[in-house]
């Protein structure tokens, strides 16, 4: 048993060195069993819970499938098809796109300026952060739930505020116009999740060398210039993650518009992800929600490696 | 000088004290507003508990929410530990026909929308009895975890010396007691983080439970305080609504305080980086 032992300590040292293809010993069969066993629970749970579930969501999108019914046969590609039928198809897939495009640049410039400003450690920074990180903590449904009291009619502070100052006359509506509603949305957002992309960047700031900003100090580089051709550039890596991070998270917000807008006012904010959710529930066509869901899964797949391509050949 | 050097940096002070104080302001706001006076809610007159009092006899009882959420996130972070750990080290230490499939895999989680998945489990879940069920919730909730945890989990047992369980094997300790006696003391602070994770991802979710739950005695406390919304006669009680935001977020900023280094190195570990 313990010299056995000590053969697979030795061959754990080599087993990492490139492939000189052995013959499979004894001990390598019996570690790839052991290495099965350990991942067997990770398996059986992406088998079942997610493999699966893909497959069905493929044949769904090819059946006419209602909720209460189940499945009543084929029905392709009439679930694709049926899609342009619904109205609110276009007009949520433009809204959801302004609304990735506005948060995507607010979001990712104000985390950009606030993690340069955060960055030098000291004690106000470290309270900074925590501050800003601290929204990041709450679930995006409770921050939707704080900010339908915020922006409330009845209980809001800001327009009361703003009244007494002076600044309006009568009461500010957040959520009354398709515009309001859609800046509310991205004010909330931006609070819950800037402080989450600010870490991200600070990370990737920190793993800049002292030594290159020495460099470039003493060559005379300006802030603008350490900033334009030394940071930024350092930077890709960090500012690739967190641009493929929101534009994915963005797409398929939910969450904030079922809560806070409701999608309204007059279906002005519903995303494409509520469309999904409204065939499925309020309608009960399992299959045409099945359908946008593939739709929605292909774009995004697309999406996700054009992004990957775009920012690796850059570098 | 010392006074200068301030003085210079004042215009720096007041933005970024502005930042804090916008960043603050509506966690502050919610929880005045929750036992302050306010027309149309349970606290019209001073400042009191009426809103929470109202939340405790709502429905199913605030009790029953706090208990569902609990088991939910209990279930959830108990099965993201066990799978990470183990699947982790798995990863890590062995090689094994279909590794890097399977591990590519449990990436392409992070690829498929939420919704895209939620519909075709409710059925299949369904199926097998586990709608309505928090078991059923915590399984789904658990798969989601699996691409965060296993990668952090994966890059903390290869940042272990494999000497450690090495002299562990020579000392006679098969793969499984070295796992729980030596490495498991030094993935630790992995596990802390992965945990941390699935507890907040947990705690927070909604759309999972907006579609597997059904009975509003089984909702989780998030699904339950935006459903309180929609009853109480028509009328919009504003209030109770803040004191269950300010029952949600307690937990979570209480252990994101206490816990934030292990939440900042879910960041560093390029866990995120994908």
């Amino acid at each position: 048993m313990t010299t056995h032992a000590v053969a697979d300590a030795q061959k754990l040292t080599t087993a990492a060195r490139p492939p000189e293809r052995r013959k499979s010993t004894p001990w390598m069969r019996r570690r790839a069993r052991l290495g099965w066993l350990y991942a067997a629970p990770t398996a059986i749970f992406v088998l079942l819970l997610f493999v699966v579930p893909l497959f069905t969501v493929g044949q769904m999108s090819l059946s006419d499938w209602s909720l209460l019914g189940g499945d009543k046969g084929l029905n392709a590609p009439g679930n694709f098809t049926g899609l342009a039928d619904n109205p609110l198809l276009w007009p949520s897939v433009g809204f959801t796109l302004t609304y990735t495009a506005i948060v995507t640049v607010i979001m990712l410039t104000l985390a950009l300026g606030i993690a340069l400003i955060v960055q030098e450690a000291s004690r106000w920074n470290s309270f900074l952060r925590t501050a800003i990180l601290v929204p990041s903590a709450l679930g995006l449904a409770s921050a939707s739930l704080l900010f339908w009291g915020l922006y409330s009619p009845n209980i809001g502070p800001i327009s009361p505020v703003l009244e007494w100052l002076g600044i309006i006359d009568e009461p500010m509506s957040f959520l009354g116009t398709p515009t309001a509603a859609l800046w509310s949305t991205v004010f909330l957002v931006v609070w819950r999740f800037t402080g989450f992309y600010m870490l991200i960047l600070m990370v990737g700031l920190q793993g800049i060398p002292a030594d290159i900003y020495e460099a470039a100090r003493i060559d005379g580089a300006g802030r603008w210039q350490t900033f334009r051709r030394i940071t930024l550039p350092l930077l890709r890596p960090s500012i690739a993650m967190t641009l493929i991070l929101c534009i994915t998270g963005s797409l398929l917000a939910f969450d904030q518009f079922y809560i806070l807008t409701k999608g309204g006012p007059d279906n002005s904010t519903i995303t494409i992800v509520q469309l999904i959710y409204r065939e499925a529930f309020q309608k009960f066509d399992l299959g045409a929600a099945a359908a946008l869901s593939v739709v929605v899964l292909v774009a995004l797949v697309i999406i996700n490696v054009v992004q990957v391509r775009a920012l690796r050949e850059k570098e | 000088m010392r006074f200068v050097k301030n003085l210079t940096r004042t215009p720096y002070y007041v933005l970024t004290g502005g930042l804090a104080i916008i960043f603050l302001f509506p966690l502050v706001w919610s929880a005045f507003a929750s036992v302050s006076a306010q027309g149309g809610t349970s606290q019209t007159d001073g400042f009191g508990f009426g809103n929470y009092l109202k939340l405790l006899e709502y429905d199913a009882g605030l009790g029953q929410f706090i208990l569902n959420s609990l088991i939910v996130s209990g279930l959830t972070v108990a099965m993201t530990l066990v799978i990470s750990l183990l699947g982790g080290y798995a990863f890590a230490r062995f090689t094994f026909p279909g590794k890097n499939a399977l591990f590519l895999l449990v990436l392409a989680i992070l690829m498929v929308p939420y919704a895209s998945l939620l519909v075709p489990l409710y059925v299949l879940l369904g199926n097998i009895g586990l709608v309505d069920s928090l078991v059923g919730l915590s399984l789904v909730l658990t798969m989601y975890q699996l691409p965060f945890s296993l990668f952090m989990m994966r890059i903390s047992f290869e940042a272990v010396p494999a000497e450690l369980e090495e002299s562990a094997m020579v000392d006679g300790c098969n793969s499984f007691s070295a796992l729980m006696r030596i490495l498991l003391p030094a993935v630790q602070p992995g596990l802390i983080t992965v945990g941390l994770f699935a507890f907040f991802a947990a705690w927070n979710d909604f759309i999972a439970p907006l579609i597997l739950i059904n009975d509003s005695a089984k909702s989780p406390l998030p699904l339950a305080v935006a459903n309180l919304r929609q009853q109480a006669m028509g009328a919009v009680d504003y209030g109770v609504t803040e004191a269950g935001v300010v029952v949600l977020a307690i937990p979570c900023i209480v252990l994101f305080l206490a816990l934030q280094r292990f939440y900042i190195r879910g960041f560093m570990s390029g866990a995120l980086k994908g």
